[in-house]
């Protein structure tokens, strides 16, 4: 079972190998380019941190992280906000259609995004919100929202009817009920969901980069032009990407509780 | 297996207790009789899980020793104990038939196919359940879940003794007489040692021959029904068993009287004086509690409850409140009231525990 | 979903999630299907084309639907042989990790950051990875003696995109399955044990029917991840060599933005969307199926 030792043996190799591709990425970006040509080293003999420097002194790499920062901070706050009276009105309500479009949401969590690039490039580009963090947020609002819906109409759920009825009694005006009693309530769920919705944005890079050229160019289409004049700055590509997996660490390590007591109540 | 004796087990979770608020189960001694239903009885978090686990060992208990008639089996691994238990909610395998579930635990003993049918059949007809014997488990209601829950404990031929925890929680109410009368069926056709954890002083009083009332880790009290009723060892008992629990007023006690509150009242037995800064309490339940038209402690009446088959009246003697029964003759009452007490039930608790006194 | 109040107001609730909807979703479809079944001849100057895009795209014999039929092949291939490694791996790593302590949420944490790396710079690790001379992967594997390089042989490069998506997703499945683990109640594995029950039986009489709902959930998934795959190949692989890690997304995008041969990336468009339209169907269907049989 989980008892013994072979178990955790399993894990711990389990989780060595997940680490170890990360971990070589960190071990390049500590080395210079000639230090790695040069041949293979298991960990940095001499760590320099150059490459970080160079991208926190270059204000284009600035500039992009603070982009897609920016994106994904707008999308999830629209996600979130949008699905809450959607997720509430499924999970509470039943009316005329609703099967139908809580099916097409789902379908637009699962729509290839390939599909969607080029209506979406001929599309924005009409609107005028091509090359602009709006739009790169507004077009992750194709899985986002849907994604927004489903998670929260579960928390919804784990929130007794009987409350809304007491609070109807109570004299509450629904506004007020659902601003100042049910969302306390389900702040768990909206916390969960602002992550998801910040995950998935975060990671999404089709749509990203073909709906930007310059101004609201991402991080990650940064990271294309770590050319230098010897070839692929690999170090600095290293570095690069070591830089975008930071805000990922970082948030999962301030909702690690969260999630652990999640899964304890089975609500995951 | 005769017995099950408890030789000193106590509990801290967590390992190393520092002091007595760390135990959830405080040292116990106990002889569980073969043959005997037993209840354990008390409020949530009192240890009576805790308990239980230890017995069948889900549970190691962190002191004591756990004897099986006189074989020590505290660290014996659950699979080896031979005994049984029923949970709060049905433990049932989805995937298999009813049948299939009743001869699991004798298939992985790898009895042969013609003992095991036997049996099954055995069980089935004790519990009723030989209408769905080929019908998936999954989709039967929660009673029958239970049942088989029960059987597949009762199925191995070697079981003696069966463990359960607070089995009806999960039962339409309906029902939990029907089941409650055929856990008592399957006791007596058996001859098992039973142990029921319960909250319900209902499901105890009728189920068990002994109840063991326990409370904050400790067992308060271990008697048979009518002990518990008549004479509660410990005010906990008193509170708790009994519907409205007994009355209990704060007192002054010496020789054959106590004062309550400046009123007098006699008391069966010669009682010393207990020591200086000791609570004392006197201890009545409602039903020996009347309201009188004569003479009797005065005392307000709050409100009155009509109870159908009894009529309760809420009154104050002096600063306290308590319960008292209306006798049925009496028809109106007013604001005003007297009460008597009978003194033969009348209980003086030192510190909680009930002190005996001389015969007067 | 039964006892509740029918009430119309409740699209009031879902006008903005509806608003968006029509936004992201229905506009641009409706842009591809016109672009579906009309030819342009240069700038604006449009015609129509009733089925012919279709015609030729789902007809092997035509240049283009050669090149889609290869490509949903290969990428049916690649979803299948990930989810047959991706679900029992995960299981397997699930049933290892504690139900409480300290471990678990080292573990959940360690286990989600592959999930929260941008895709490309999943790609780019891998690139960096399995280079011979760079990377760890590449050079055990032909320190070993191995015939391994991605960028020339398919063989390699297709490993190297299963492997890729393996580490990259596989937590995933963990995640889900140890939530679903985690729902069974302590009382089936204590049973289980009085009943004398090996570990074997355990797993294939508890665990796994309890894990059905949470399993038809991560295969879904996967099986949508997969089939939608576009960012790590193409950074690790740009689709080669040649067309051996062309997938559909890869072809499609090439044909729409690098081709701009908008009425056959069109038609493409409408057949892949409802692929996956029909497997989401499918899907929910067992869906609604499983919660049936369970609340009966």
């Amino acid at each position: 079972m989980r008892q013994g030792v072979l178990p955790k043996i399993i894990l711990a190799a389990y989780l060595v190998l997940l680490m170890l591709p990360i971990y070589w990425l960190i071990n390049l970006s500590l080395r210079t380019n000639s230090d790695i040509m040069s041949g293979m080293a298991l960990w940095p003999h001499n760590p320099t941190l150059e490459k970080y420097v160079h991208i926190f002194k270059d204000p284009t790499w600035v500039h992009a992280f603070g982009v897609s920062l920016t994106y994904v901070a707008i999308n999830t706050i629209i996600s979130v906000t949008v699905a809450l009276p959607a997720a509430y009105a499924f999970n509470r309500y039943a009316f005329i259609g609703d099967k139908h479009l809580f099916f097409w949401l789902l379908t637009n969590l699962m729509a290839p995004t390939a599909v969607f690039a080029m209506p979406f490039f001929n599309l924005y580009y009409a609107v005028g919100l091509f090359d602009t963090v709006w739009g790169v947020a507004l077009a992750h609002c194709l899985f986002n929202i849907p994604l927004a819906v489903w998670i929260l109409e579960g928390f919804v759920g784990g929130v007794p009817r009987e409350i809304d009825e007491t609070a109807a009694i109570d004299g509450y005006s629904f506004p007020r009920f659902f601003v100042r009693i049910f969302l306390p309530l389900i702040a768990n769920g909206i916390g969960v969901t602002a992550f998801f919705c910040f995950m998935f944005s975060w990671v999404e890079q089709l749509l990203a980069t073909t709906l930007t050229a310059t101004n609201a160019l991402p991080f990650a289409a940064v990271m294309t032009r770590a050319y230098s004049v010897s070839g692929m700055d690999w170090s600095l590509l290293a570095a690069a990407g070591v830089l975008t997996m930071v805000p990922g660490a970082v948030v999962i390590w301030f909702v690690r509780n969260h999630i652990a007591k999640g899964f304890a109540l089975g609500r995951v | 297996m005769a017995r099950i004796t408890l030789d000193g087990i106590a509990h801290a979770y967590g390992g190393k207790p520092r002091s007595e608020q760390d135990y959830a189960l405080k040292p116990l001694h106990h002889v569980w009789e073969q043959g005997m239903a037993y209840a354990l009885l008390g409020p949530s978090g009192c240890g009576k899980t805790t308990l239980l686990n230890i017995i069948s060992g889900l549970v190691i208990p962190s002191e004591g020793r756990l004897l099986f008639d006189d074989i020590d089996v505290t660290r014996l691994p659950t699979k080896e104990r031979n005994i049984a238990q029923v949970f709060q909610f049905p433990v049932i395998y989805d995937t298999m038939t009813v049948a299939e579930n009743l001869a699991f635990p004798l298939k992985n003993r790898r009895l042969p196919r013609a003992a095991i049918e036997r049996r099954v059949t055995e069980i089935a007809a004790m519990l009723d359940l030989t209408g769905v014997l080929n019908r998936r488990a999954r989709g039967l209601t929660a009673d029958a879940k239970q049942k088989i829950s029960l059987g597949r404990g009762l199925v191995r031929s070697d079981v003696s003794a069966v463990l359960f925890d607070e089995p009806l929680t999960v039962i339409d109410p309906a029902l939990k007489w029907e089941l409650r009368s055929k856990l008592k069926a399957v006791h007596r056709a058996l001859d098992l040692l039973m142990i029921y954890v319960t909250h319900d002083q209902i499901e105890a009083l009728t189920f068990a021959d002994k109840v063991v009332v326990m409370n904050d880790g400790k067992a308060v009290q271990i008697g048979t029904p009518d002990d518990l009723f008549e004479r509660p060892e410990h005010t906990f008992v008193g509170y708790f068993i009994g519907s409205p629990g007994m009355n209990l007023m704060a007192a002054k006690v010496s020789g054959s009287r106590a004062l309550v509150d400046g009123v007098e009242l006699q008391l069966s037995a010669v009682y010393p004086d207990p020591p200086k800064g000791q609570r004392v309490q006197i201890g009545v339940r409602p039903d020996y509690t009347e309201l009188s038209s004569m003479a009797g402690a005065p005392v307000q009446v709050r409100r009155v409850a009509d109870l159908g088959r009894k009529r309760l009246a809420y009154v104050t003697l002096g600063g306290q409140q308590i319960v008292a029964t209306i006798p049925p003759e009496m028809s109106s009452i007013g604001d005003q009231a007297k009460v008597v007490f009978d003194p033969a039930h009348t209980h003086v608790y030192v510190d909680d525990i009930r002190v005996t006194g001389a015969a007067a | 979903m039964t006892g509740k109040p029918i009430n119309n107001r409740a699209w009031l609730f879902v006008l903005p999630v509806l608003a968006f909807v029509l936004f992201s979703s229905i506009i641009p479809v409706m842009t591809v299907v016109n672009y579906s079944i009309q030819d342009t001849m240069g700038a604006n100057n449009f015609f129509w084309n009733g089925d012919g895009w279709f015609r030729d795209l789902l007809n092997p014999s035509t240049a283009i639907g050669a090149r889609f039929d290869d490509a949903l092949f290969r990428t049916l291939a690649f979803s299948l042989v990930c989810l047959m490694i991706e679900v029992p791996l995960g299981i397997a790593i699930a049933l290892c990790i504690p139900r409480r302590g300290w471990l678990v949420g080292l573990t959940l944490v360690v286990m989600a950051l592959p999930m929260l790396i941008p895709w490309n710079v999943v790609g780019t690790i891998w690139q960096i990875f399995t280079r011979a001379d760079i990377g760890l992967f590449g050079a055990a594997l032909t320190g070993l003696g191995l015939h391994y390089n991605v960028t020339q042989d398919p063989i390699s490069a297709w490993i190297t995109i299963v492997v890729i998506d393996v580490w990259h997703w596989t937590p995933l499945v963990i995640l889900l399955s140890y939530a679903g683990l985690r729902a069974i109640p302590d009382a089936f594995y204590q049973a289980a044990q009085i009943d004398g029950a090996s570990r074997w039986a355990i797993f294939f009489n508890i665990e796994l029917p309890k894990l059905q709902k949470v399993l038809v959930i991560a295969v879904l998934l996967r099986f949508m991840q997969t089939f939608m795959i576009y960012t790590e190949p193409f950074v690790v692989t740009g689709g080669g060599p040649g067309s051996a890690t062309t997938f559909l997304s890869i072809d499609l995008v090439k044909i729409a933005l690098g081709q701009v041969d908008l009425g056959n990336a069109a038609a493409m468009s409408l057949v892949y969307y409802l692929i996956t339209l029909t497997v989401c169907w499918i899907f929910f269907t067992i869906m609604t199926q499983l919660e049936r049989r369970r609340d009966a």
